[in-house]
């Protein structure tokens, strides 16, 4: 059995034909992770005894059939608390952190079956699109590893491709799910706002942040959907979608959807081998019954400042409770309290949690409010209503999920700002709170994968998931076991 | 635009940060750069445009005041870097 192969739907197959046992397949899982983990840099900690225990218990539940996910290895970005086992947020300030309790998502795949390989590499505190700002690891992209897996959830993106891990967690709060999923050629899905608990999510921007599975297949994305989405009590933003199961329809043909193309989406910004992919796939739509329309999203060119002042101004409030004094790291060094505070969070973050530090400060501090929080968040209800009346007119909107495919390591370090502007398709999704896929639409001429992305209205999944699997089922993507040669 | 050395002290102050000189250097550089790309938002009118913090249309979420379980004393503390007797332990604050 190639493992590099498996997808959610065929490891549980085996698994029910006793093709192989759970604990092999959990020992077969950290076997690759040995081989191929030096090179890809995906995980941050592995708990394998906690794995081998949880995949012994999956047994019954996998023969009653009661659990696709039973049995299934996965892995969790290391923003999410995990009950017993380190959370670092990929930031040295939460080195030492071993939360007492976990969060929601995760704790459901767990009473779904699914087991636990370890904790996935990010970048600090989510912020990034490269997964290089992590205190602890740089991760690679499996397709060549000279290049960046993207982030911030880049471990969750390369740990898929590479074949280390069935399924992933990851964290999209202006697009770190589906950047990462484009560059490492994975389908990558930002729910709703709302749909998944933030219970146990590191806050990095509360009003923009949603939980969201990564998978080699559309189908895939559903299943994990299912087991993790819904109300919490213990998250009050979360909210019953009323949807029960995701894959539901997930095989109709979507001949008779409208779709639309805004014309910023194909602008001479894109790289033009990812403009020509997604041009393909629109055409493939076309022949399958899709009507696409070209249309025009006038504040797509705003987006990218109203998000980096509405998630800096959130970051800077949520990530004031790192102070030394409760958990995470304390300097050694100080007289005061004050000192006490001012050296553990110096020496605790990194240089781009300080620079969206001071940006949020500055953007909340008094005679600035107005300027920039404030505007930001007008700007936030024009993108919406915008967002809004294209919905009433077409089922889901098509572009390109990043403006370039992976670029190489270091390329934009000390460069922010033209690292944000790698964000313009994904940040208004988190603004307007839509829920988007990324799905591989090909390969550019450096063998590189293309991720075309797919956004529909709010609690559209349904549809943007029958959208997605038609392309995909029309269009077969090579998944990991011809990513990593010699790997 | 240009965002002075002091100003970028003053604001790190506010964030509990210390900058080394180096720092506040590329910093006063860098959020003069990124602020100034903000700036594009001024273009847009909004003088009739209310401000959305967050999109969903619930607000308010309350919930019955029942008595829970919390967490264990002992568990909590068992993250703090420094503790005593049960409670954290932090430098001198009354002077």
């Amino acid at each position: 059995m190639d493992i590099r192969k498996l997808t959610i739907k065929t490891a549980a197959m085996a698994l029910r034909k006793k093709e192989i046992s759970p604990v092999e397949l959990i020992e077969k899982f950290y076997e690759r992770i040995d081989v191929t983990d030096e090179t890809i840099g995906a995980y941050i900690s592995l708990e394998k005894e906690k794995a081998l225990e949880q995949a012994a218990k999956a047994s019954s539940m996998i023969d009653d059939g009661s659990s696709l996910l039973a049995g299934i290895p996965m892995a969790v970005k290391d923003n999410m608390c995990t009950e017993g086992t380190k959370t670092t947020c990929g930031s040295r300030i939460l080195g030492n952190f071993i939360p007492p309790y976990t969060a929601t998502a995760v704790s459901r795949l767990g009473e779904a079956g699914a087991v636990m390989l370890g904790k996935l590499n990010m970048d600090e505190f989510a912020m990034g699109g490269s997964t290089e700002n992590s205190y602890y690891r740089k991760t690679r992209n499996p397709w060549n590893t000279k290049m960046v897996p993207g982030g911030s959830s880049g471990g969750s993106a390369a740990a898929v491709a590479s074949g280390q891990a069935i399924f992933t967690l990851g964290s999209d709060t202006g697009g770190s799910i589906r950047q990462p999923a484009a560059f490492c050629g994975v389908v990558g899905l930002k729910p709703t706002y709302g749909t998944v608990s933030r219970y146990g999510l590191v806050a990095f921007a509360s009003s923009l942040d949603q939980i969201g599975p990564v998978t080699k297949t559309v189908e895939d994305s559903a299943i994990v959907l299912n087991a993790i989405a819904g109300r919490d009590k213990r998250d009050s933003t979360s909210i019953d979608t009323g949807i029960n199961d995701y894959t539901q329809g997930i095989n109709e043909s979507p001949v008779g959807m409208k779709a639309c193309i805004p014309v910023q989406y194909l602008s001479e910004g894109v790289a033009p081998e990812v403009r020509s992919k997604v041009q393909k796939a629109i055409e493939y739509y076309e022949s399958i019954g899709v009507r696409c329309e070209e249309t025009s999203l006038e504040l797509a060119d705003y987006a990218i400042a109203a998000y980096y002042i509405i998630s800096s101004a959130e970051a800077s409030s949520n990530l004031a409770r790192y102070d030394g004094i409760k958990y995470g790291y304390r300097s050694n060094d100080f007289n005061s309290l004050l000192d006490l505070y001012k050296n553990s969070r110096s020496e605790g973050f990194g240089d781009e949690v300080k620079r969206r530090i001071m940006l949020g400060t500055y953007a909340l501090s008094s005679g600035y409010y107005d300027a920039y929080y404030k505007k930001a968040l007008k700007v936030r209800t024009l993108i919406k209503q915008e967002f809004d009346k294209l919905f009433d007119e077409y089922d889901f909107i098509i572009g390109p999920t990043a403006p370039t495919t992976a670029y190489p390591i270091g390329e934009k370090e000390g460069n922010p700002l033209e690292m944000y502007l790698g964000d313009v398709f994904t940040v208004s999704v988190n603004i307007a709170g839509l829920p988007a896929i990324s799905v591989p639409c090909g390969l550019d001429s450096a063998g590189l994968p293309v991720g075309m992305q797919l956004i529909g209205r709010a609690h559209g999944e349904r549809t943007i998931l029958r959208a997605a699997h038609a392309y995909e089922m029309g269009n077969p993507f090579p998944i990991a076991e011809e990513v990593s040669h010699g790997l | 635009m240009k965002i002075s050395k002091e100003t970028v002290l003053y604001v790190a102050d506010l964030a509990r940060l210390n900058l080394s000189d180096e720092e506040s250097e590329r910093l006063s550089d860098e959020m003069g750069r990124i602020l100034g790309y903000m700036e594009k938002l001024n273009s847009l009118d909004t003088s009739n445009v209310k401000a959305m913090e967050h999109v969903e249309p619930v607000s308010n979420v309350l919930r019955e005041d029942i008595v829970e379980e919390s967490f264990e004393r002992d568990l909590i503390l068992s993250n703090a870097p420094d503790e005593q007797d049960g409670a954290f332990r932090v430098p001198k604050v009354v002077e």
